[in-house]
């Protein structure tokens, strides 16, 4: 069956996290019969557990369906996903240049929040045709009326005829299903120019190699077309191509112009088909490529070990099988005197971090430990050079360096105006740099700062939601270095330094960390039979000390009736707690203790 | 053939009313439901009888709840089952476990009658207000009432249960409890430091998180009580042999020290449990399996493997460890056939250099500071 290109809508949906994205794709995709309700499962586009529970969509996938409008004509809607978080932006932008149009959900209550306006904006970027949708307007405290004039005032998009929905009740979703239909545009594109296509997600299937998701902008590829990746360079022949059924991708002869599907090609790896690179026939090339192309980097960096030193090979299987789908994903080996073997991980932001990490865990069923988390800081040697450095304990001697550099980004929170004031205060603490604020309507505000990427990938995005209940949001973007004083903190325990805790803060919070860290610490540590001094230091400098007590009492008085099992159990507990500590010099740690880092500020 | 000795464990799993600290299986019953246990009881001790003539009786252990609630011609009985089955030693130990309030004159002859020549009676403090916040029925003027019938009775080795470390406990009372009921001298003083077990209607009631507000003694304050303990007793003319049981000389339990030397016993009745040839094995707690697991028994036994080499090894270690005599490389290499493995003389060692042990004419024990953390101690003597 050929579809004209003019009855063909490709889109993507714009919210911000819970205003209602995924539900209102399950919405569409079900009201356009592609599957039965029986047959729907809870939010479809989501297919990783770890999405579902978290509620949030991590990888940008795509459904095609097709709706019959109410004058009779069908029309291919092709529903690009994508992820809804910070971390992603750049595939975002992506997804968003595969499209033609999108929907941007705002929930009728919360109205327009910080990351609704940057991908709003991305999409503006894109040239797409923006159409608002007002969700959930069966809550109680809805206001469409206030969030349409939002909509228009600070968006500029005309929204007095937006539909008005709830997703979760399946109210109105027709009008949405027509105002794609009628109000998103068509693809252009020319099929009879050379191939250029952009790729925009990847996955790795391990009968068919990597499967790749793009769109085509002009020209055709079919079945046995040898095609080029124009960042890569790389030609592959063309095995299969098709588009996306929901879960499935189903096999065609050819996609052409303004088509989004998939192709196989034996591709080894999805690090050789980088998002944003554009694909072309490798006989006739186009003669650029898609603007746009970033080469993704690493911006968060950790440790991870894995509980069990024997489990090391499987760590790295796990990481290699990950990376095969996520080539975001960096790591390489590295060796910790208190943990062992493991890897040096890089991550786009926080959330991806524990996005693998909960993977590995929960997929790989790997016991792992992780060191707090680092930013990549440039430090300039008095011999001149300049080092990346991204993992604490290869600083070099202070003595050595002549000034250090760390990355800053430039952060927007969307907050009202009640909770300005503790914002400010809170971006203060965590050295932001005021620029300016905009006023949305009288009672919501964007505060612009300048922040230090360090300090906004421990808890910012908790304490941003502690100190606001709940209602400010953030988008941030990575800005450029700066010359920064900063210190590496080291942690002794028993007299003994830990490598794995050491980390690099700013000169002027170096003691409330160390402080913190210490009392940290000394909950997570157990009593031993003697007393363990815990320090912190800057160099051989001491700025905090706490201390664990030794054990007074730990006895087990009676033994009833000859029933030894019980005290047997017990001790076997204890031994068995023993095994899953870490031995620094003659004291256990517990292998969380590790990541006691990473919750400094839990107790504000 | 030499007969190899045996102590012998019966549980009787009923009180007049639960204590509070309690997590054994024991409650309330009616006359019908302790007649049906007993006719369980005595077949299951019955069904023991193939092996029977490999034994002689040293100990018999009376346990419960409460064997004092129970109509004394029960203890006859069951007393005679087992002579009718096994050889007895010419002294045995024939111990019964009796709360204050639950005993009489007449009661305490028939006992004596039965041979029952040692009663342990569970009075755990003097005062009111300690006893009542434990849930025990009786005052300490009823304690002191049976101990008299029991003496006048003709009970030669009476064996005292205390408790310290109780809620708003403070040292002035608990010294207090020990001289009182030492200038009694019974021959024997059970002295524990209470603890919030789960199952016990104590964790019920503060659970986890609120056991802070029964207002239990700080650790300091707990293991002052113990060491006062000692040091008093021991003035007193009690020998600490275990971490919480002080005799007279000579009247150290023997039915306790099977327990902790790696003796055969067999325990007969709801939860006992048993150590017979290698093979530990118990009765599960609930009530409404012992009828199935009596009958069970024995069969339980036969089909079971005998415990490992290691794990009787880690026993012999954290069990012997517990008794003031402690353990001995020399006992060791006649029961195992070999020396301590190198895990123990490493572990000793470092035990030794931090004075957690002692050691001494070939035997090794915790001194006081390592009887504090034993737990910690103890659990190093299982093996990788």
């Amino acid at each position: 069956m050929t579809i004209p290109q003019d009855h063909i809508r490709n889109f993507s949906i714009i919210a911000h996290i819970d205003h209602g994205k995924s539900t209102l794709a399950d919405r569409i995709i079900e009201q356009t019969g592609l599957l039965t309700a029986r047959e729907m499962q809870e939010q479809i586009l989501d297919n990783m557990d770890l999405e579902r529970e978290r509620g949030i969509t991590i990888k940008a996938q795509a459904v095609r369906t097709i709706y019959k409008a109410k004058n009779g004509e069908e029309y291919i809607l092709n529903l690009i996903d994508t992820p809804g978080h910070v971390d992603f932006n750049y595939e975002v932008s992506r997804s968003l240049a595969a499209c033609d149009g999108a929907l941007l959900v705002v929930d009728a209550a919360q109205g327009i929040e910080a990351q609704t306006l940057a991908n709003v904006y991305l999409a503006l970027d894109n040239d797409l045709e923006v159409i608002p949708v007002i969700n959930k307007i069966d809550l109680p405290s809805a206001d469409p009326d206030r969030v349409i004039e939002e909509i228009e005032d600070v968006i500029g998009l005309e929204a007095h005829d937006a539909p008005l929905i709830s997703a979760k009740n399946g109210i109105n979703i027709d009008q949405v299903l027509e105002a794609i239909v009628h109000k998103l545009p068509a693809p252009k594109g020319d099929p009879e120019k050379p191939l250029k296509a952009l790729i925009f997600d990847s996955f790795y299937d391990s009968y068919r190699g990597v499967v790749v998701f793009f769109r085509v902008m002009d020209g055709r590829v079919r079945k046995d077309s040898r095609v080029k990746l124009m960042a890569s360079g790389a030609a592959y022949d063309v095995v299969e191509v098709g588009t996306f059924g929901a879960g499935q991708l189903i096999p065609c002869e050819e996609l052409s112009a303004g088509m989004v599907g998939y192709l196989t090609a034996s591709i080894k790896n999805v690090k050789d088909t980088r998002v944003g690179d554009t694909i072309t026939e490798a006989a006739r090339p186009c003669e650029e490529a898609l603007p746009g192309y970033k080469k993704v980097q690493s911006m968060v960096f950790c440790g991870m070990y894995p509980a069990d030193g024997a489990k090391y090979p499987d760590l790295r299987d796990a990481l290699e099988r990950l990376q095969l789908n996520d080539a975001s994903l960096t790591y390489e080996p590295e060796t910790s005197v208190a943990l062992g073997f493991g890897f040096r991980c890089g991550f786009l932001g926080r959330l991806h971090l524990e996005i693998i990490q909960e993977r590995l865990e929960r997929e790989y069923n790997l016991d792992l430990v992780t060191t707090a988390p680092s930013v990549v800081y440039k430090v300039h040697t008095l011999k001149g050079e300049c080092i990346d450095l991204s993992n604490p304990t290869n600083m070099p001697d202070p003595t050595l360096i002549d000034y250090m550099e760390e990355p800053v980004v430039s952060a927007e929170i969307m907050v009202t105006t009640e909770f300005i004031g503790p914002i400010m205060k809170l971006c203060q603490e965590r050295r932001g740099v005021y620029e300016g604020t905009e006023y949305i309507e009288t009672t919501r505000a964007l505060l612009k700062y300048t922040l230090p990427l360090n300090e906004i990938i421990y808890d910012f995005f908790d304490a941003l939601k502690s100190r606001s209940r709940g209602y400010a949001s953030l988008d941030y973007s990575l800005k450029g270095y700066v010359r920064s004083d900063l210190v590496k903190l080291d942690i002794l325990i028993n007299r003994e330094e830990v490598d794995a805790l050491s980390f690099i803060v700013h000169e002027s919070t170096a003691y409330e960390r160390g402080r913190k860290m210490c009392e940290r610490l000394k909950e997570e540590i157990p009593r031993h039979l003697f007393e363990i001094p815990i320090q912190a230091a800057i160099g051989s400098k001491i700025i905090a000390r706490e201390t664990v007590k030794a054990v007074r009492k730990d006895v087990l008085a009676k033994c009833y009736g000859g029933d030894i099992t019980r005290k047997k159990k017990l001790l076997e507990k204890q031994k068995e707690g023993k095994k899953r500590m870490r031995q620094i010099g003659n004291v256990e740690v517990p292998q969380k203790a590790f990541m006691s880092v990473l919750k400094l500020d839990q107790d504000d | 053939m030499k007969k190899r000795s045996l102590s012998v464990y019966i549980h009787l799993p009923f009180c007049a009313q639960k204590c509070l600290y309690c997590d054994f299986a024991s409650g309330p019953a009616g006359k019908e439901e302790i007649a049906a246990y007993m006719r369980l009881l005595t077949k299951e001790i019955r069904s023991f009888e193939a092996i029977s003539s490999l034994y002689r009786v040293e100990t018999v252990f009376f346990g419960g709840g409460t064997p004092s609630f129970v109509a004394p011609f029960y203890i006859s009985q069951i007393l005679n089952q087992l002579r009718k089955q096994y050889e007895f030693s010419e002294t045995p130990e024939i111990t019964l476990e009796a709360n204050p309030g639950t005993l009489d004159a007449e009661k305490l002859v028939t006992y004596r009658k039965a041979g029952v020549n040692r009663l342990s009676l569970g009075l755990q403090s003097i005062h009111e207000s300690e006893l009542k916040l434990l849930g025990r029925i009786h005052s300490y003027e009823d304690f002191l009432e049976s101990y008299e019938m029991a003496r006048q009775a003709g009970f030669t080795n009476i064996n005292v249960d205390l408790m310290s470390a109780l809620p708003k406990q403070t040292m002035g009372k608990w010294k207090k409890t020990l001289e009182t009921v030492a200038a009694l001298k019974p021959e024997h003083i059970s002295a524990y430091s209470l603890s919030i077990e789960e199952g016990t209607p104590f964790y019920e009631r503060y659970g986890e998180g609120r056991i802070g507000r029964l207002d239990l003694p700080g650790e300091e304050l707990d293991r002052a009580m113990y060491h006062f303990t000692k040091e008093y007793l021991g003035s007193q003319g009690y020998r600490r042999y275990e971490f919480s049981n002080y005799a007279k000389k000579g009247f150290e339990s023997r039915h306790n020290m099977t327990y902790w030397t790696l003796g055969d016993y067999v325990g007969f009745g709801q939860a006992a449990a048993s150590y017979l040839q290698g093979r530990r094995f118990s009765n599960p707690a609930g009530k409404e399996e012992y009828p199935e697991a009596s009958r069970t028994a024995y069969q339980r036994f036969r089909a079971m493997a005998p415990q490992s080499e290691k794990e009787a090894m880690e026993e012999y270690m954290f069990l012997g460890l517990r008794t003031a005599r402690g353990v001995s490389r020399e006992d060791f290499q006649k029961r195992f056939g070999k020396p301590f493995p190198k895990q123990y003389e490493k572990e000793l060692l470092e035990l030794y250099r931090q004075d957690l042990v002692e050691q001494a004419g070939g035997r090794i024990w915790l001194t006081d500071a390592g009887i504090d953390v034993s737990n910690i101690i103890l659990a190093r003597f299982l093996l990788d």
